[in-house]
């Protein structure tokens, strides 16, 4: 196979997989659209937005939707529709970076525990227990009083919460997955252990690992909102969806109520659209996870 | 039944070391700046200087002492005192729970009344337009942050209709009335965000319980549909339901953090949040330990009551 081909092939395996999901499950191609449109704004807010980041015009303060700001304008005569599409960037880098990272320590910690078993594994698992039974909130509130609020903070904690909590899933089907004819024929013939996670376990967890991510992505995105709309979350200026719908903003949009919409319609949708995408995803990949 | 309950509390030890180790480590977290920035932000000028903090935090003992006489201090009731206010956590939490606690289970009694019918309704009428929308509402209230649906009811109806939710905060031995007019709203937006996930189980069970062959001997029998649906499968389908409360316990507690905030509740997910923006350490990793050992203790009264509910389980 030539090396052009690889990805050419990568590419049409996945746009076949997705005109599969368009005709069986419509519902859940839609939020896959939603979700890419999502991520098109976010990639690209810099070029979309009509307006700077922080651009303020006092004298266009709390104007109401209108051709010039479609979004209308906040207290500061910020257009809201750039700040909503740099809130957009904001999610889904911190979005991504932490479902990524919670994904790795998922898979790093569910197969070892899944695999290898015994005494270790039980220990963990009870520390798993102790771990899931704090309220995300709550714990992440702890966490960042003493670290303090920042993106790299945020990501690094958020991809902790759930990687650990996700860990429990990878370990189930690791489980399963050991116990096949396939794995302990590779052991028997003397396979190194390595040889067997990432040639035996890994490529058969990934369908899992695909909708584990994609719904940590929604997961971490409504986490990070929550944080910032309490005021821990990544500090302003930077314009977040939860800061934009916070205490603060709340004063003012007594006198412009269309403040309140847009940053919690574009959450709602987002997190709406991952979701059944996810549920969809879950159900073409793998049958046996449904309904869970 | 004896030997489940001791057998279940067994099992719940090593979860409680581990929960009181996360909440230790996180006191140790706390790391030395964060002494000198709480002294430079308070200002205190006499009496409270690094050594008394130290001391406060029990900063200033070896690693695994400090463990040892954290957790001594714990059992005899002694979780520190407020760095600030001088008062113990302990007399804080007494003041802030049942507030919390009121409002959670308001919350799901809203939950379960409008998660149990529609989740009922919804897997009776599968795949009809009726049980197309009960599941769409679900998968909504999934999505929608509570905080942004507490937002817009102070919003929207303050603009309309020059109507805002009461924020003023009443004991409910004071004045019954007062109080709940209080609670009702956000007990009712935290109990739509919790109602999305039981309604989802709800109609799973009951689906898989209708069918079931006893299910098909009642209604073979002539029993009239209703009868079958409330006393033959409801039962059923309720075990794994129960479950579920336990399961959300942590939703509930987190939930009610937020809107606390919105709706001037001073509940314990107020008190966090001031001790947090206070820098009040006794007082988060306080409130961090008793909803961390109440979930626990949630889930085992559940768990103990499906043993109850359901003879299999007990062996």
């Amino acid at each position: 196979m030539s090396e052009m081909s690889a990805p050419y092939q990568q590419k049409s395996r996945f746009m076949a997989f997705h005109q599969r999901m368009a005709k069986s499950k419509p519902l859940g191609a839609f939020g896959g659209a939603v979700f890419a449109l999502f991520l098109i704004c976010g990639v690209f807010a810099d070029l979309l937005a009509p307006y700077g980041l922080n651009e303020t015009n006092m004298l266009e303060r709390l104007q109401s939707p209108s051709f010039l700001h479609i979004l209308g304008t906040d207290h500061l005569g910020r257009d809201v529709f750039s700040r909503i599409l740099f809130g957009a960037q904001l999610s889904v880098i911190v979005g991504f970076m932490a479902a990524g990272l919670a994904t790795v320590i998922s898979i790093v910690l569910g197969v070892v525990t899944g695999y290898f078993g015994g005494r270790t594994d039980m220990l963990i698992q009870r520390f798993v227990d102790a771990w899931m039974t704090f309220p995300d909130l709550v714990l992440l509130i702890v966490v960042i009083s003493i670290v303090g609020p920042g993106v790299t903070q945020i990501v690094v904690i958020l991809g902790c919460l759930y990687g650990i909590a996700g860990s429990r899933i990878i370990r189930g089907s690791v489980i399963g997955i050991r116990e096949n004819m396939y794995t302990h024929a590779a052991q028997s013939m003397g396979a190194r252990t390595i040889h067997i996670l990432w040639f035996h376990i890994l490529p058969n967890v990934m369908p899992i690992v695909i909708v584990l991510f994609t719904t940590r992505v929604g997961a971490v995105i409504l986490a990070e909102a929550g944080l910032s709309f309490l005021g821990l979350g990544v500090p302003p200026p930077a314009p977040t969806w939860g800061s934009m719908l916070s205490g603060t903003g709340r004063t003012y949009m007594y006198l412009g109520p269309w403040l309140a919409l847009a940053p919690g319609i574009c959450l709602t949708m987002v997190v709406y659209a991952i979701n059944v995408y996810g549920d969809a995803l879950r159900d073409l990949l793998d049958p046996r996870m449904r309904g869970s | 039944m004896h030997t489940f309950i001791i057998r279940r509390i067994l099992a719940l030890l090593p979860t409680l070391i581990f929960t009181s180790i996360i909440v230790f480590a996180s006191i140790r977290l706390i790391p030395g700046d964060v002494i000198d920035l709480m002294l430079a932000q308070n200002d205190i000028s006499t009496g409270n200087d690094r050594a008394v903090i130290e001391a406060a935090l029990g900063l200033d003992k070896p690693i695994y002492m400090q463990y040892f006489l954290w957790v001594g201090d714990i059992l005899q009731g002694d979780l520190g005192r407020s760095l600030w206010q001088n008062t113990p956590v302990t007399e804080q939490l007494a003041l802030t729970l049942p507030i919390t606690f009121e409002l959670g289970a308001l919350a799901l009694i809203v939950a379960l009344s409008v998660a149990i019918p529609i989740g009922i309704y919804s897997a009776m009428k599968q795949d009809t337009m009726g049980d197309y929308i009960a599941r769409s509402f679900s998968l909504l209230m999934l999505a929608i942050p509570s905080f942004w649906l507490g937002t817009l009811v102070m919003v929207f109806p303050s603009v309309w209709w020059r109507w805002a939710p009461p924020l003023q905060y009443t004991p409910f031995l004071e004045d019954p009335l007062a109080n709940l007019a209080h609670m009702f709203v956000p007990a009712v937006l935290l109990g739509l965000s919790l109602s999305a996930v039981t309604m989802r189980m709800t109609r799973t069970m009951m689906l898989e319980v209708l069918r079931q062959d006893y299910i098909r001997t009642a209604r073979a029998k002539g029993l009239q549909e209703n009868i079958v649906v409330l006393r033959h499968a409801l039962r059923n389908c309720m075990i794994p339901v129960v479950t579920l409360i336990g399961l959300q316990a942590p939703l509930l507690i987190g939930g009610a953090v937020i809107l606390e905030q919105i709706f001037v509740v001073p509940g314990m997910g107020s008190l966090l949040l001031e001790a947090v923006f206070q820098r009040d350490y006794p007082v988060v990793t306080g409130v961090f330990l008793v909803v961390g050992v109440a979930i626990l203790l949630i889930n085992l009264v559940v768990d103990l009551t499906y043993g109850f509910l359901d003879p299999k389980v007990r062996h």
